[in-house]
């Protein structure tokens, strides 16, 4: 499976890759139908480049050139380095679920003591299993959506967790991406989440590379179902090796009087997309998302939301904030659809970016399509750089100029850090933050 | 002995305008100068270059500090060097709690000239005495720096930093204005209480009144960019009577 790809504009090659790795992937019969399916989804389209509306900012032709082969299966020496690498991560009373290069891998992973109402399989398991209807929940993904139908054709392993009506977990759920590997690889993971009734739990989600780990293309999705009255509290942190790709995807559907509020942050990855669909099946939810961008050199990261006010009476709120330094560059694509049955829909959106050079750029492409007529929506933009009173005034009382930048870039981002309810969460990602920051000093 | 701060012959421009024009003013370890003048008569310009706010370009002249030279400075360098300027309208930098900003300022400072850092209980016991002393809430230290603080709460702000930090020469940018008389005695209180002999000041203001409180060793008139007068405190309370109609064209 070591499969030299060509550099091909249409990503073509990546079909011979996919028939060698097929008896690798896990599942037979429909699963591995699916998987062509997808596969073909793929291939007819190729990597997505800026012809393409939805990737304008975002051109994989020119950014990633090619998918990468699919990596090894890690050895212990490569499990060594990912525990260490997890260690930085820690929570305290968080479960941990760790993948490593794509696989789970259950010694780095806490699955013992659970609690009643909570489930966790791997994706694997399930997959080779014979749950038709959860096999089915798996691939509900858009194909349309070229690296969805890859990730669904490739999808090696990942976590399907599952908590019962009535279940509120106290444990955070803490799903650590490890990529270790000394040659350039791609892995391919999936996983789903399936919140019941009146039920509640916290994910985390960290994308983190081990020591040695540079060059490789994490390409995860995620599929989560809060049922009614229940509340999903989320974070999720990119802090991949700066000569890496990330690509991600998600999928969440609320229930009625559902709760969703997520916080993403990437400060890491030479490349990274993370592209959500976020959708109201039941009246009364509401979602907060707030994301933070923390870019430099010639890092790339493109969000982008889109949320789907199906039914009357939800609320959303997209807070989304970039500081692009050097030659970076930040996307935010922000689509909100108000369809004709959802009234009383109150929906905001509101982008801010902080441009620390020149060169720097951040683009921002919010869209609004409303179709019911007793709504509350909007959006707002700013860009700007850092004012400069205020840096006079810090360095004026002792700062240097890295340090004023950087008490200012956290004041910036402080404020979507502060949505974090979880006060553990919030600290792993003010962490996060303060090593983006003292990177850059 | 060496000046503490001295201003030579200054010519600064702000956008292609002069707007000091030849400035001098000598400033010893242990004196208290008090600059008045018109508005617009270029005294927080000088306030700026002395703490070396960018955006003002110095054409001719000197400011020396202990004898080096200051305009060379980063304005970081000259803070940790004991350069310090109450700003005449401080600044609300939203996001950064006051007492965020207060240790990560002591601590720069402090690493700048090789002391070592002050660990958040140490800060905490130091801050919270100087607070105290200068009739500081708490709470507003738990605020973001001077966000949604009354005119007078950030000027005591102001001198809460310069009782903290401790310079070497403290210029005092109309501390008084928003202050009500109250808030005024306790502010000057708190300036009296670091008079010391190896420290200076210098006290920018339009009100005689001030410097009942804080009793200049010198007072200089300051007009069109220049100092047309220096004497002593009674200066002040012959200007309070007559006003600065008879420097104007002197200048
Ligand atoms: N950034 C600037 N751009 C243009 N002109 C400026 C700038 N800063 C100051 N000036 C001008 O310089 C002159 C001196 O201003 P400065 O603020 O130093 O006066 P001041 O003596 O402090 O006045 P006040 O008593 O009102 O505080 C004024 O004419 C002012 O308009
Ligand atoms: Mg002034």
């Amino acid at each position: 499976m070591n499969l030299a790809l060509a550099k091909n504009e249409t990503g073509r090659p990546l079909s011979d890759s996919f028939a060698v790795a097929r008896d690798r992937l896990p599942g037979t019969g429909k699963v591995a139908e699916a998987r062509s399916a997808a596969f073909d989804a793929y291939d007819r389209v190729g990597l997505p480049h800026r012809r393409i509306e939805d990737w304008k900012y975002t051109d994989l032709r020119a950014l990633m050139r090619e998918v990468l082969p699919l990596a090894p299966a890690p050895d212990a020496a490569a499990l060594k380095r990912a525990a260490a690498a997890v260690k930085l991560q820690a929570i305290k009373g968080a479960r941990r679920l760790v993948l490593v290069d794509g696989a789970f891998a259950p010694k780095l992973s806490e699955l013992d003591g659970l609690e009643k109402g909570l489930a966790i399989r791997t994706l694997r398991e399930v997959l080779e299993g014979g749950d038709a209807a959860l096999q089915t929940q798996l691939f509900t993904p858009d194909s349309a959506n070229p690296l969805v139908a890859l990730n669904s054709a490739m999808m090696t392993d990942g976590v399907v967790i599952e908590i019962a009506n009535g279940v509120v977990l106290k444990q955070p759920l803490q799903v650590i991406h490890v990529a270790t590997g000394a040659t350039p690889a791609a892995m391919f993971t999936r996983s789903l989440l399936r919140l019941g009734k009146d039920a509640g739990a916290t994910l985390v989600e960290s994308y983190i590379a081990a020591d040695g780990a540079k060059v490789y293309q994490a390409h995860d999705s995620l599929v989560v179902a809060i049922g009614d009255n229940s509340r999903l509290d989320h974070v999720r942190l990119v802090e991949d090796a700066r000569e890496a790709v990330n690509i991600s995807s998600a999928v969440l559907t609320l229930g009625a009087h559902a709760h969703f509020n997520t916080f993403g942050m990437t400060s890491g990855a030479a490349v990274s997309r993370y592209q959500a669909t976020i959708a109201f099946a039941g009246e009364h939810s509401r979602v907060e998302t707030n994301g933070v961008n923390l870019l430099n050199g010639r890092q790339h990261a493109d969000t982008t939301l889109f949320m789907d006010h199906a039914v009357p009476h939800c609320v959303s709120r997209e807070v989304f904030r970039a500081v692009a330094d050097d030659r970076a560059h930040s996307v935010f694509q922000g689509r909100i659809i108000v369809r004709p049955d959802a009234q009383k829909t109150d929906a905001k959106m509101m982008t801010r970016a902080l441009l620390l050079s020149d060169d720097a750029e951040a683009d921002n492409k919010p869209e609004l399509e409303i179709f019911a007529d007793d709504v509350t929506c909007g959006h707002g933009a700013t860009t700007g750089a850092l004012d400069e009173s205020l840096l006079f005034y810090l360095r004026a009382r002792g700062l240097s100029e890295k340090e004023a930048q950087a008490l200012l870039i956290q004041a910036f981002v402080g404020e979507a850090i502060e949505s974090i309810v979880n006060d553990d969460l919030r600290e792993l990602a003010i962490a996060a933050a303060q090593r983006w920051l003292e990177a850059r000093s | 002995m060496t000046a503490l701060l001295e201003v030579k012959d200054l010519k600064v421009r702000v956008e292609e305008r002069e707007i000091l024009h030849g400035l001098t003013l000598t400033v010893n370890p242990g004196e208290v100068h008090a600059i008045m003048g018109p508005n617009g008569s270029g005294k927080s310009t000088l306030s700026h270059v002395i703490a070396g706010k960018p955006g003002y370009e110095v054409t001719d002249g000197q400011i020396l500090f202990r004898g080096e030279d200051l305009l060379e400075m980063d304005p970081d360098e000259r803070a940790a060097k004991g350069v310090f300027l109450a700003f005449q309208y401080p600044v609300e930098i939203p996001g950064v709690t006051t007492w965020n900003f207060l240790h990560t300022a002591l601590n720069a400072q402090r690493k700048a000239r090789g002391e070592s850092p002050l660990t958040s209980p140490e800060f905490l016991k130091k801050v919270r005495a100087v607070a105290k002393s200068l009739n500081i809430p708490q709470d507003m230290l738990k605020r973001g720096v001077n966000v949604g603080f009354s005119g007078g709460e950030k000027k005591r702000n102001e001198i809460l930093q310069m009782a903290l930090f401790e310079p070497a020469v403290c210029i005092l940018d109309e501390m008084d204005s928003g202050l009500d008389i109250d808030a005024l005695r306790v502010a000057a209180d708190g300036v009296n209480a670091l008079r010391s002999p190896e420290r200076a000041m210098v006290v920018i203001t339009h009100y005689q009144r001030l410097l009942n409180y804080i009793v200049p060793d010198f007072v200089h008139v300051m007009s069109k960019g220049r100092v047309v007068k220096s004497g002593g405190k009674d200066l002040a309370l012959e200007l309070e009577a007559s006003g600065y109609a008879q420097f104007e064209d002197a200048a």
